[in-house]
């Protein structure tokens, strides 16, 4: 049997490792994007363990609704990245210093 | 070990190991494609937790969508990646104490007496003709009604909010205003000429 620790642990480790990746690859805004969904992720796999464990329908409801703004995120993300890329031939976080007083 | 315990068991490892190469790997197309893999390992211990509707959509949803809207993104831009990867293993030190740090913490949460197996058994099995989307509709549309509606205006106001940042309107071009080509009256487009008639020559 699967204790809901080892589901916890998994959700735990992933969410470590997307924060890592969020400081390792700070240049590149795509990665970025990509390490949130992967917290999205990890913290999902949590709401539909923990539902699963107490028998309660309510966590799914909740991952079904973190599904729907996490893809309007990324949508909306996307699209500020292509107008940025337009406007400033770069994506790298370092370069994107117009408001700097 | 049970067969289940071995599905757990490989599907989390290759679950870890393509988070590794999410935030490792230089190529953002292949970081786009190991977080593709991420999702469908997911997708997969969501069935061992009986989340048959969630798991599915996951796939449909964000290998189907929202992957493909990065794929298109990472492909469209031209991006210099050797540029992109300058300082990575100065902040890999610093990433990896981060990281290791929030993953024990969590680990110390996670492995305490309350979270094993006699404090929180798992339940029965549900039975084979048991439906996770009827239960999953039966909440959405009753209790959680309200939020299911502002969920449809997040994805309306994205829709609109994606469309409009990244649309462009050219000068210079020639193309059809249909608008104005509905719209237009009759006066605009038709001069009535009165004049006296002349006898041919």
């Amino acid at each position: 049997m699967i204790a809901l620790s080892d589901y916890l642990t998994v959700g735990a480790i992933l969410f470590g490792l997307s924060m890592a990746g969020v400081f390792i690859n700070r240049k590149n805004v795509i990665i970025l994007l990509m390490c949130i969904e992967l917290m999205l992720l990890a913290v999902n796999i949590n709401f539909i363990a923990f539902s699963y464990f107490l028998g309660d329908s309510a966590g799914q409801v909740f991952v079904f609704f973190i599904l729907t703004v996490a893809a309007a995120e990324a949508a909306i993300g996307l699209a500020i990245l292509v107008v940025l890329f337009r406007n400033r031939r770069t994506i790298n976080v370092a370069e994107l210093d117009s408001l700097k007083g | 070990m049970s067969f289940e315990q071995i599905i757990f068991y490989i599907f989390s490892a290759i679950l870890v190991a393509a988070a590794v190469g999410v935030i490792t790997v230089r190529n953002p197309v292949h970081a786009a494609l190991f977080l593709v893999m991420c999702f469908i390992t997911t997708s997969a211990l969501w069935l061992l937790l009986e989340a048959e509707f969630l798991a599915i959509t996951l796939v449909l949803v964000y290998v189907g969508a929202v992957m493909v809207l990065f794929l298109f993104v990472v492909m469209m831009l031209d991006i210099n990646i050797a540029k992109m990867r300058e300082g990575f293993t100065g902040y890999l030190p610093l990433g990896a104490l981060v990281a290791g740090g929030t993953i024990a913490v969590m680990w110390y949460v996670a492995n305490n007496d309350y979270f094993n197996l006699t404090n929180m058994p798992p339940p029965e099995r549900l039975a084979a003709d048991a439906s996770n989307t009827r239960m999953l509709g039966e909440q959405l549309y009753t209790t959680y009604v309200y939020p299911f509606e502002i969920a449809a205006v997040i994805l309306l106001l994205a829709i609109v909010a994606a469309i409009t940042l990244t649309l462009r309107h050219r000068t210079g071009t020639r193309y059809q205003k249909i608008d104005q080509q509905v719209r237009v009256k009759r006066d605009e487009r038709v001069r009535m000429v009165k004049m006296e008639s002349e006898e041919r020559k």
